[in-house]
């Protein structure tokens, strides 16, 4: 039989070995992942435990790296927009979202208002549906099964509103350079009016049933604390840096489009745990809902397009541009620039899950195995974010 | 005595038979209240309402390749699964459904339930250990450390009852309480009978105790390898402990066989399903607790209450006997 404590008799590939080289007499190397329950895709963690406690960890990134960035030099800017739909499938309109801001900001196009009130509702409707998919998938980590089949549920109703629309119901290639591929019709504002107050009226019983248990309060409380100073130093962002205290929101910090004619907060959490990360995203969730509220009463008229909206054959012009969003996650920024062809020269996408998982090493240090696993999953990761 | 062996044979063939039909009905049912608890239908495909769901998941079991991971240890891994299951169908023997209604009479049965369900950790200790796994070694040490822990205030919740009754032979238990539920040892033991509910739920590793198999840190624990009937048979003894382990609360606090109207088993496999339902419900209520704290509600709660509940409860029954003398 293979004795665990000599990593030297175990086969392992190039990150195992490396790994194993600096491992501590009689602890034991425990490959989490690529395929493993709680990684949520194809994540690998390599932990080195001694017991149930983790002495170091290693998130090894690669298993789902599509080149988004290289296909970005291959393909015309508008006929990229489909590969941003698939670089986070949680929330999907905010990457069309910093694409199409990008170029459309490089390119000085002018989007027309209701296109953007537009944008903002679907937006928002697909950050709900990204906190609710994971409040659902962090309970599943925390060994409770039912709560996502509730958060699906609502979720559903999410992606039934937006696949009128948007025509897909996760992958979404929605926003056109210049607005959006459709305006939102009457059924639609009527099923958004519905929504609301359905969300509403769920939040409460969350908070009874799942918030307040006295179980997961115990397992997330106190867990995995990220210090302000941390979350800077690794650059850290969305509800991982404000359930550190960080009040930092794209949409208040940087503001775009519409949002700084909206009323909304952006809650923060002292507790600088995973309650606080858990506690932000629930709240958000709240958040998401009023700018939807305000977005379909000051909805103007007009079209959801720019005339003369840009065609795939369209030539880009000279120079680059930066443009960042909030995402489920945290600050999604896209970088394009171009050399007057058709093809953007490059573009540089900058995903909030890296670095939100690049905290993971330093915090779940000395931790024991299961708050690991709730570490990892109040992160909130979507893998093929992360590697792109 | 032929006539006892006679009846001890036909006891084990029913007990065996039944564990079988528990193990199906219990998967249908906790299918059907996990799929209502969650909103949506449950099994209902096969058979009417799904009825026959485990049927077929069971002939797939059956049916799969047993497969054994390279340098797994061939004797310790096949004998994990049998030796979880086969103590559980001696657990069921002293177990009174009726009045004179038990395979076998003891007057120590509800120590030889306590001793032979202290085996079920041993063979997940060995599936763990000889899978030559990583997650099934973590599955495993957790097991132990949990079924061992548990053990203690499982004995001593019990060991309060048999002070009050007396003695450790089942159907004395249960002719000692009355019919009605006022007459019943959980009225004089309440606090004997959440130490057992809750231990119950520790020994029997179901959740939220269901750390050895956790999935979300240990992909399965210590069945990790199995497949198949291997995994099957753990499967299967995990139902069939969950049954006894009712059935010892029923017997112990609930009244037994006791009830108005209804004939005496009725009301047993009523109480028992009950208990069953609750466990169930559990499961699919609640988040999983860390380790840690899985093992300091043990030993800084159920422990310390239940050493004091049998000290109070020595004390009252002293107390009694004394009176009764003077």
């Amino acid at each position: 039989m293979t004795r665990y404590a000599d990593m030297g008799q175990v086969a392992g590939d190039f990150y195992t070995e490396n790994f194993a080289q600096t491992a501590q007499e009689g602890s034991l190397i425990l490959n989490l992942g690529p395929q493993h329950p709680s990684t949520h895709g194809v994540l690998r963690v390599i932990v080195e435990l001694d017991g149930e406690y983790v002495l170091r960890a290693d998130p090894v990134l690669g298993y789902l790296h599509r080149m988004h960035e290289k296909m970005a030099e291959v393909k015309t800017a508008a006929q990229f927009i489909p590969n941003m739909g698939r670089v986070d499938y949680g929330h999907a309109l905010a990457w069309n979202w910093a694409f199409v801001g990008a170029v459309e900001k490089l390119a000085g196009i002018e989007v027309p208002e209701r296109a953007e009130y537009v944008r903002t509702i679907t937006c928002e409707l697909n950050r709900i549906a990204s906190h609710l998919l994971w409040w659902g998938a962090y309970l599943l980590d925390l060994g409770a099964f039912t709560p996502i089949m509730y958060a699906f549920d609502d979720r559903e109703k999410i992606l039934d509103i937006l696949q009128v629309p948007t025509g897909s119901r996760l992958t979404y290639s929605y926003f056109r350079i210049g607005g959006v591929a459709q305006d939102l019709n009457e059924d639609c504002f009527s099923r958004i009016k519905a929504f609301i107050p359905w969300m509403r009226s769920r939040l409460p019983m969350y908070k009874d049933l799942v918030s307040d248990n006295i179980i997961l309060r115990k397992r997330i409380e106190g867990v995995g604390p990220i210090e302000p100073e941390l979350c800077r130093r690794y650059g850290a962002t969305g509800p991982v840096a404000r359930g550190s205290g960080i009040n930092f929101d794209v949409r208040r910090a940087e503001p775009y489009s519409v949002y700084p004619k909206l009323d909304f907060e952006i809650p923060t959490s002292p507790l600088m745990d995973a309650r606080g990360r858990y506690d932000v995203r629930m709240i958000e969730i709240e958040q998401s809902l009023r700018i939807i509220e305000q977005c379909v009463e000051m909805m103007p008229e007009g079209d959801t397009l720019v005339k003369g909206a840009p065609k795939p054959s369209w030539k880009v012009p000279k120079g680059e541009a930066y443009f960042a969003v909030e995402g489920g996650r945290g600050k999604i920024g896209v970088h394009v620039v171009s050399d007057g062809g058709k093809n953007l020269y490059r573009t540089k996408l900058r995903a909030p899950g890296f670095s939100n998982l690049s905290l993971f090493a330093e915090v779940s240090r000395g931790t024991i195995l299961a708050d690991a696993v709730a570490i990892l999953g109040s992160l909130d990761l979507i893998i093929p974010e992360i590697d792109r | 005595m032929p006539a006892e062996l006679i009846r001890i044979l036909i006891g084990l063939v029913a007990v065996a038979l039944s564990v079988g039909l528990i193990g199906l009905v219990m998967v249908w049912v906790e299918r059907k209240v996990a799929g209502h608890v969650q909103r949506r239908p449950g099994p209902y495909e096969v058979g009417p309402y799904g009825l026959l769901q485990p049927l077929a998941d069971a002939l797939k079991l059956v049916g799969k390749q047993l497969f054994m991971p390279d340098n797994a240890d061939p004797i310790l891994f096949w004998l994990a699964p049998v030796l979880s299951f086969l103590p559980v169908l001696l657990l069921f023997l002293p177990l009174p459904l009726g009045d004179g209604l038990y395979t076998m009479d003891i007057n120590l049965g509800l120590l030889l339930i306590l001793a032979f369900s202290g085996l079920a950790v041993l063979s997940l200790l060995l599936g763990g250990w000889a899978s030559n796994n990583k997650y099934g070694l973590l599955g495993a040490a957790r097991a132990v450390a949990q079924s061992v822990a548990y053990e203690i205030p499982l004995l001593l919740s019990v060991l309060a009852v048999a002070f009050v009754s007396g003695s450790l032979d089942l159907a004395t238990v249960v002719k000692e309480q009355g019919t009605w539920p006022w007459n019943w040892n959980i009225m004089t033991q309440p606090l004997a009978f959440l130490i057992y509910i809750v231990s119950a739920l520790g020994e029997t590793n179901r959740a939220p105790f269901d750390l050895p198999e956790a999935e979300s840190e240990l992909t399965a624990g210590f069945h990790t390898e199995y497949s198949g009937m291997g995994f099957g048979l753990f499967f299967l003894a995990e139902y069939a402990n969950m049954v006894v382990v009712c059935s010892v609360a029923t017997v112990l606090f609930l009244g037994g066989w006791h009830g108005p109207v209804l004939p005496g088993p009725v009301w047993f496999v009523l109480k028992v399903s009950l208990l069953m339902l609750l466990l169930v419900f559990f499961r699919w209520t609640y988040p999983r607790v860390r380790f840690d704290q899985l093992l300091n509600i043990n030993w800084k709660w159920l422990m310390p209450l239940a050493v004091a509940n049998l000290m109070l409860t020595a004390f009252f029954v002293k107390l009694a006997q004394y009176a009764v003398v003077k």
